[in-house]
């Protein structure tokens, strides 16, 4: 075939049906809208929800997971999109383990030593790495959906982009439900979940991502 | 940028705004001005990986399909240059990975070479004619009414006695199926399988 030829049969197909951005925004929502679902109707939030919303302890966890989320989304947002800047959304992945590390400091100078461990292992360690995994997957599936429209140069990291940002949504939501709020507990067990599903996105994406 | 090419650039972003509007018309005139500039490029790339001059289209239309199917990520507010730029970068890595070259293209490469005079077409294209032969039959009779034959969907779609909308259908899921058969398309003078992933350099 002539590339004049194949000009003229691309041009046959002009019309776009949907465009990238808002397709990133309709899976953005739905992801949204299924972990909040299954969160609601499964898993429940905490009974003392309404008290703990006073705690800085709480609103920490809170603070902690939505920057995670909004600097992940804001990354895979733009990583598909060929020229984008993604460097300052890069940049901004920083404060969340930046605020981490304070929150652990703090907790070290404040609490007795042999108090450390039964805060690190907290309650339900086990309940978090099952259920952050898990409301993270409605996100996670969205946005691979939606990026496989896009065009990233590394198709590994776009998809790490889109685990991280599935984690923090998720994250947010468990995090009501969650009821041990050191940042001990945070630290290692919301980290380890994120790191899981950050890795299955890279994986997830190296795959689909491809184009 | 120098101003003449500046204006080209904006040129062809205005082009390429009508065609997201569905203005055919404007979207040929976009595929048609950027594809020189391709072939350009591919050449001189094939040149210094010595490739036979043959491939260069080969890699012009792998190029152009990419550019067809990923234009939804362009952001219409921002400029054209750096986006067209990327996507030719990354397909002409792809392409040269595939044959067997180490390749790298400083993303400057190809701004420069956009803005140099452009090359006019030759015969030698062989890739796509082989890779139809993975489509569905029916995506083959649209692709090939279209493209061959000269016709609109609308034609298209009388000669074979379908909906201008299953027309339209089967046109779009023919070429993703074509790009996705040149990313699994194996090379012929090496054997080398498929495009090596980021993370793994190809090696000579």
């Amino acid at each position: 075939m002539k590339t004049s030829d194949l000009i003229a049969l691309l041009s046959q197909d002009a019309p776009l049906s949907a465009r990238y951005g808002r397709n990133l925004r309709l899976a953005t929502l739905a992801g949204v809208a299924i972990a909040l679902a299954l969160l609601l109707f499964e898993i429940g939030t905490r009974a003392d929800l309404a008290e703990a919303m006073g705690t800085v302890r709480f609103l920490a966890k809170l603070v902690l997971a939505a920057s995670l989320g909004l600097a992940a989304l804001g990354l895979a947002f733009r990583i598909g999109r060929p020229g984008a800047k993604t460097r300052g959304w890069a940049l901004a992945l920083l404060f969340a383990p930046a605020l981490l590390a304070a929150g652990v400091a703090i907790e070290l100078m404040t609490v007795p030593a042999d108090e450390w461990m039964t805060k690190l292992v907290g309650r339900n360690w086990a309940y978090c790495l099952t259920f952050i995994p898990l409301l993270a997957l409605g996100p996670l599936a969205c946005l691979l959906a939606a990026m496989r429209g896009g065009a990233p140069g590394n198709p590994a990291l776009a998809g790490a982009a889109a685990g991280l940002a599935a984690s923090g949504i998720a994250a947010v939501l468990y995090a009501t439900h969650c009821t041990d709020d050191s940042p001990l507990f945070v630290a290692t067990w919301y980290t380890i979940a994120t790191l899981v599903m950050t890795a299955a996105g890279a994986l997830a994406g190296s795959r689909l991502l491809r184009w | 940028m120098p101003d003449a090419s500046r204006q080209r650039e904006e040129q062809w972003a205005q082009w390429l705004r009508l065609g997201l509007d569905g203005d055919q018309a404007a979207y040929e005139r976009f595929l048609a001005a950027i594809a020189p500039y391709l072939r350009a490029m591919a050449r001189r790339r094939a040149r210094e990986s010595g490739l036979p001059a043959g491939d260069a289209e080969d890699i012009v239309q792998e190029t152009l399909i990419a550019i067809h199917l990923k234009r939804g990520t362009w952001d219409p507010q921002r400029p054209l240059g750096p986006w067209i730029a990327t996507i030719v970068r990354n397909k002409m890595i792809d392409a040269l990975r595939r044959r067997g070259r180490r390749v790298t293209v400083p993303i400057e490469d190809v701004i420069e070479t956009l803005e140099a005079p452009a090359a006019a077409e030759t015969l030698g294209e062989r890739d796509l004619e082989r890779l139809l032969a993975g489509l569905k039959q029916q995506q083959v009779a649209v692709v090939r009414s279209i493209s061959l034959g000269g016709m609109s969907v609308r034609e298209t779609a009388l000669k074979l006695s379908m909906t201008e909308t299953a027309v339209r259908v089967t046109l779009h899921r023919a070429l993703k199926k074509l790009a996705a058969l040149y990313r699994a398309d194996t090379v012929r003078e090496t054997g080398r399988e498929g495009r090596a992933s980021d993370e793994v350099e190809a090696k000579e």
